[in-house]
């Protein structure tokens, strides 16, 4: 890891200030936030980045909200563990529960925040092999696109083809969540859906919105509507701890034998959280049964343009998209 | 409903004063006046506090007072192995980027990777490792077990298996073999001794409850 000054700044204008004011490359990577370092410093540590400053925010005041559910509010600064444990969001917000609690390893999860998480930087090798000039690192092209892609994205590809690597994410998108981020021009708030760009729309080198001197300061979620039940399911490569292959968050509100509403994000296919709108409209109001479940798998895939190594990610979304529907309805959670 | 603070992020703050008054402690030659000087002033015009060049960190191992003087980049890991003295080698250097949990310790009891954790980060806090579990020559219950049910081949994995085992059993000894295999998931052992950890975990479970019967 290069040499940095740490800033230790008490308050956000202060943190603010401490950050880089240019949007250029060079100038991002004066300085860094720095909030539970589990992705940073892995970062620094393997010379993608090398800022000379990183701006810790632990001492910043206003950072660390804290209002369980129903209507719960989460400083950018709250351990994914706590989250986890708090049986009031497993009770009202399984999505985020299983999702947090899905991150990483114990160790891992004691120092992680909900901030960091959203924030965390993509997995993918050739993004996180210092000597791939890739077009996340500012070079001319995704290495992944026609190289290894095993892990790279089916949808919302181009020109890169990273996914995103958040569980918290997924689930957070599903729960119709509101972030507030913090610049130079003061605090704005926008649903967390919003915050995520795709490489074609915001800029290739960032999975969002947030600026150079701009911190993610807290999310909202609103408390379930009557009725609604959500899950979220992750396919692994391994059991201890993984990145998801695949993820669905799902939820739902089911009436006797029908789906009334539902609503889909799905994890790990693509460069940000990805809604299955189309799959959501379907489902609403159609008799819950197999043929349902596995019509809107279908759906929900119909657009995937899978690359040359990840084909097997259209058949997995697919099966865990029909076990969250069953799951949801009350079948087997396993 | 107001959000409430969150009393652990408080915890974590090395305070303006600490650093200068750790600062103040160090060796003379290790800690530059000029930075003495600023941080002095910043202090004095309640500028951010800014940590470069060589600092010194105060914290508690195994329970014992210790410092190391260390850069903000040199990680927890790195402090205890290279800066700390004598060198404290219980946490052990494998993947360097939070995979295996061989570098494992517990700061104010929760089990973290001390390669991910910034020394810097650990100033006024409670710092456990393997080194700490025995009592004199008694070996903790979970050493003990490890050592009864042959729980290691290599043994490099085993510092840091100890002490998510040791953080598992201490939250709650009646831990069943499904919560102490959740707790372990962030520790690799490349031997795969995974189902004598386990059993030893379960049988160290015992007998700490046991201990605590006997104890009441």
């Amino acid at each position: 890891m290069k040499s940095f000054e740490l800033a230790r700044p008490t308050s956000l204008d202060e943190a603010i200030d401490l950050l880089p004011k240019g949007r250029g490359p060079a100038e991002i990577d004066d300085a860094r936030p720095l909030a539970g370092g589990q992705d940073i410093l892995t970062e620094m540590k393997d010379y993608l980045i090398t800022p000379k400053r990183l701006v810790d925010l632990a001492g910043v005041a206003g950072l660390d909200a804290y209002q369980s559910a129903p209507d719960l509010v989460l400083g950018s600064l709250t351990r994914l563990a706590r989250i986890a444990a708090d049986p009031q969001i497993a009770l009202h917000h399984r999505a985020l529960s299983i999702a947090a609690e899905s991150v990483a390893s114990v160790q891992i999860r004691n120092q992680a925040t909900l901030g960091g998480n959203l924030c965390q930087r993509p997995r993918c090798w050739y993004y996180r092999n210092e000597s791939v000039p890739c077009i996340k690192k500012g070079g001319a092209e995704c290495f992944a696109e026609s190289g290894l892609n095993k892990y790279n994205a089916i949808f919302g590809g181009g020109p890169s083809y990273i996914v995103h690597p958040s569980d918290c994410a997924t689930a957070l998108v599903l729960l119709d969540a509101t972030v507030t981020k913090r610049g130079p021009r003061g605090e704005s708030r926008m649903p967390l859906e919003q915050f995520f760009t795709l490489p074609s729309e915001g800029s290739v080198v960032r999975e969002n919105v947030l600026k150079a001197n701009e911190i993610l300061v807290q999310v909202e979620v609103p408390a379930p509507k009557p009725g609604w039940t959500s899950t979220y399911l992750k396919f692994k490569e391994r059991e201890s701890f993984d990145f998801a292959m695949s993820a669905v968050a799902l939820s739902a509100r089911i009436e006797g034998d029908t789906i009334a509403e539902a609503r889909m994000v799905l994890g790990a296919v693509a460069p940000i959280p990805w809604r299955a709108g189309e799959a959501e409209s379907f489902l609403a109001g159609k008799p819950n049964t197999h043929a349902t479940w596995k019509e809107a798998a279908e759906i929900a895939l119909a657009q995937a343009e899978p690359l040359e190594h990840n084909g097997y990610k259209v058949p997995l979304t697919k099966g865990l998209i029909q076990k969250a529907l069953r799951e949801l309805s009350g079948g087997e959670s396993k | 409903m107001k959000p409430v603070q969150d009393p652990e992020a408080a915890n974590q703050r090395l305070s303006r004063r600490s650093f200068l008054k750790g600062a103040g402690g160090a060796a003379a030659g290790s800690v530059l006046a000029t930075e003495m000087a600023q941080a002095a002033s910043e202090a004095h015009t309640a500028e951010p506090e800014v940590l470069k060049g060589v600092v010194q960190v105060s914290f508690h191992l195994n329970g014992q007072p210790t410092s190391v003087q260390v850069e903000p980049r040199t990680t927890l890991l790195s402090a205890l192995r290279n800066h700390h003295n004598p060198p404290h080698t219980a946490a052990k250097s494998v993947c360097e980027q939070g995979n295996c949990g061989a570098c494992t310790v517990l700061i104010d009891d929760q089990p973290v990777v001390s390669c991910l954790t910034l020394a810097v980060r650990v100033e006024g806090r409670h710092v456990r490792t393997a080194a700490g579990l025995a009592q004199g020559d008694q070996l903790s219950p979970v050493q003990e077990a490890m050592c009864a049910d042959d729980a290691l081949m290599c043994g490099f994995c085993t510092p840091g298996f100890a002490m998510s085992v040791t953080a598992c059993l201490e939250k709650n000894p009646a831990a069943s073999e499904e919560e102490v295999r959740r707790a372990c998931s962030g520790n690799l052992c490349r031997c795969g001794t995974y189902p004598h950890i386990f059993s030893a975990a379960l049988k160290a479970g015992r007998a700490m409850l046991q201990a605590q019967k006997g104890g009441k």
